[in-house]
């Protein structure tokens, strides 16, 4: 119900061009490419208007504030200082004139047009090439208006995409686990919010424990681990109808659970007698399959994109490492060769590189390596941080991080962070609360 | 002779100041035994001179021979109380990723759970609980602290 949004999208004029900018996308945020997003206008009726719906002074900037502060954040766009436009919002939308956006040195612009057609929310905007003097983006969307943020992440996402021919990500949502209180009595609940920290709201009250909550890729369903009843076991949950139901029936604790690319299936742990397994179980006729049988700790599997692999950890060695196996469970091999232990491995959503936590002389890293375990490559270091995330577009990871107590055991906190998969343009994701565990969304809209 | 008599007694020196210093750093410290916390500060008792928790080292799962005497007692303690259930709650410190210690949570609590078993207790009575990383006695972030929190709780059930 919460996120049934209905988004009519129409588009204007699809037009087809060669990019004539474009951003380096190799090289994360060491040339973030100028651009300019001017104010969408707005007629002063419908301004008045929205003003009453949103109690929002000006919608057409507030869209806008949206779309410069998702571009800005990607490391890759550098946003102009507004009061540096010559051109007012609805000329500007009309036909640039391309000096004056040159002159301050703008090589995209962003325009548009904001009107309130039959109680709904019509928003059109162009994307345009400042040295060419061409229009490379038309489109209109027409939507309730109380879902005007989202306007402005499918924007952002269009734009993305024009400029860097990958996929964008501002459409989507993180859930995660919200905590407060005392290290040693944490209260922990799932909560939800828009990639760029907006709407969050809290899925469950704290009462017990839950953890490592995660996505359905083609659907609103959320994969987690509950100690509702002081059992641990995994659940699955309908966010738009607040449903709840236990997944499989295991005598002992399931965790570390994921669902599969197609959504259809959970892979996760089943712990019984000091011993963990992986086990996946088909959410149509509800059939279990055991998928390693081995008196190791396996855990943390994560399929390929295409379905047919299952990157997961297991301490079969000794310690954990990260080992690949082919999705039946056959073929197992051990990929992660380095210095130190590996754990949570995660598959991209292109399918070539595999994200994974390190320890290594008392340092917990996020990195990355390719699927066969080679390239290698470590993003960030500290005290402490794990569990990384992929944005639907494979280009930033999300993961967590948790502060060294002092002396006295004070001065604890839990932050989600946010880093490009060059390594650069590393970022706190700000949350209300306490936050680890972070899963990102697939786009809301395709 | 001589010689030999002089270097006895400086090795005795030697090692009774080894010692003097050992338990010096113990006092200011707590006590550890390689990194096995071998100290007190946590411990609660099931019954008097029946401690209700094991320790562990770095991401192992064995017990050491004081866990063993510990668990022997519980179960002498379990056979007097045969109408007692017990839970086991195995716990991890904060170094290690939250899924993996899940894991070596539930199989700290099964190494005391197999210990209680060898020595006559039902596996009728006892279940199993791991918590992981998430229910630290300790919120340090130091060795001792994370010593104290690699745990397994024998709890009463009933």
């Amino acid at each position: 119900m919460l996120f049934r949004y209905l988004l009519l999208l129409l588009i204007l004029l699809p037009i087809k061009s060669f990019a004539l900018i474009e951003v380096d996308i190799t090289r994360g945020n060491l040339s973030p490419l100028p651009i300019a997003v001017s104010p969408l206008s707005i007629d002063e009726k419908s301004r008045e208007n929205f003003k009453k719906i949103l109690k929002k002074e000006n919608i057409g900037s507030e869209i806008a504030a949206v779309v410069e502060n998702n571009l800005k954040q990607s490391g890759l766009f550098n946003p102009l200082n507004k009061d540096a436009f010559l051109q007012k919002p609805d000329i500007a939308n009309l036909k640039p004139r391309f000096e004056d956006w040159n002159l301050i040195k703008a090589q995209a612009l962003i325009t548009g047009k904001v009107t309130l057609v039959d109680e709904k929310l019509r928003v059109e905007f162009r994307l345009w090439d400042v040295l060419a003097g061409k229009e490379m983006v038309a489109l209109a969307f027409t939507t309730i208006p109380s879902n005007w943020r989202r306007v402005g992440h499918i924007i952002s996402d269009k734009v993305y995409e024009r400029l860097t021919g990958e996929k964008g990500y501002f459409d989507t949502r993180i859930i995660y686990v919200a905590e407060e209180g005392p290290k040693t009595k944490r209260i922990k609940k799932l909560a939800i919010m828009d990639q760029d920290g907006f709407n969050n709201k809290f899925l469950t009250l704290g009462n017990e424990l839950v953890l490592t909550p995660r996505f359905n890729p083609t659907n609103q369903m959320v994969t987690y681990l509950s100690y509702f009843k002081n059992l641990p076991r995994v659940y699955l949950l309908d966010i738009e109808t607040g449903m709840q139901e236990v997944v499989g029936d295991f005598a002992g604790m399931t965790f570390a659970p994921r669902f599969s690319p197609d959504g259809k299936k959970i892979i996760m742990s089943f712990a019984k007698d000091g011993n963990s397994d992986i086990y996946t179980m088909d959410l149509e006729n509800r059939i279990v399959e055991r998928i390693t049988n081995h008196p190791s700790i396996d855990t943390s599997p994560s399929f390929s994109p295409d379905g047919k692999y299952i990157c997961f950890n297991s301490d079969r060695s000794g310690y954990q490492q990260i080992y690949v196996m082919s999705s039946n469970g056959k073929n197992v091999k051990r990929i992660s060769f380095g210095k130190g232990l590996y754990g949570t491995p995660v598959w991209s959503p292109r399918g070539d590189l595999i994200a994974f936590t390190k320890l290594h002389k008392g340092k917990f890293y996020i990195g990355v390596m390719r699927t066969d375990g080679t390239g290698e490559r470590l993003l960030t270091e500290n005290f402490y941080q794990e569990a990384p995330s992929w944005s639907p577009n494979g280009r930033v990871l999300i993961f967590y991080r948790e502060t060294k107590t002092n002396s006295e055991g004070e001065g604890f906190s839990a932050k989600l962070w946010s880093i490009d998969l060059t390594g650069y343009n590393e970022k706190l994701v700000e949350t209300e609360t306490d936050a680890s565990d972070p899963s990102w969304s697939s786009l809301l809209s395709n | 002779m001589n010689l030999s008599k002089i270097l006895k007694n400086g090795f005795l020196i030697l090692v009774a100041s080894l010692v003097l210093s050992a338990c010096a750093t113990q006092k200011k410290t707590g006590q550890l035994q390689g990194d096995v916390y071998t100290g007190t500060d946590s411990v609660e008792y099931l019954a008097s001179g029946v401690p209700d928790r094991v320790f562990f080292a770095t991401n192992q799962t064995v017990l050491t021979t004081a866990s063993r005497d510990t668990l022997r007692k519980q179960a002498t303690w379990l056979r007097k109380n045969s109408k007692i259930s017990v839970v086991l709650e195995g716990h991890a410190d904060e170094r290690g990723t939250r899924e993996y210690n899940l894991a070596l949570g539930e199989r700290r609590a099964n190494s005391a759970k197999d210990y209680l078993m060898t020595y006559g207790i039902s596996s009728d009575r006892i279940s199993v609980l791991s918590y992981g990383k998430e229910r630290p006695v300790d919120s340090g972030s130091n060795p001792l602290a994370w010593s104290k929190n690699r745990r397994s709780v024998t709890v009463k059930a009933n």
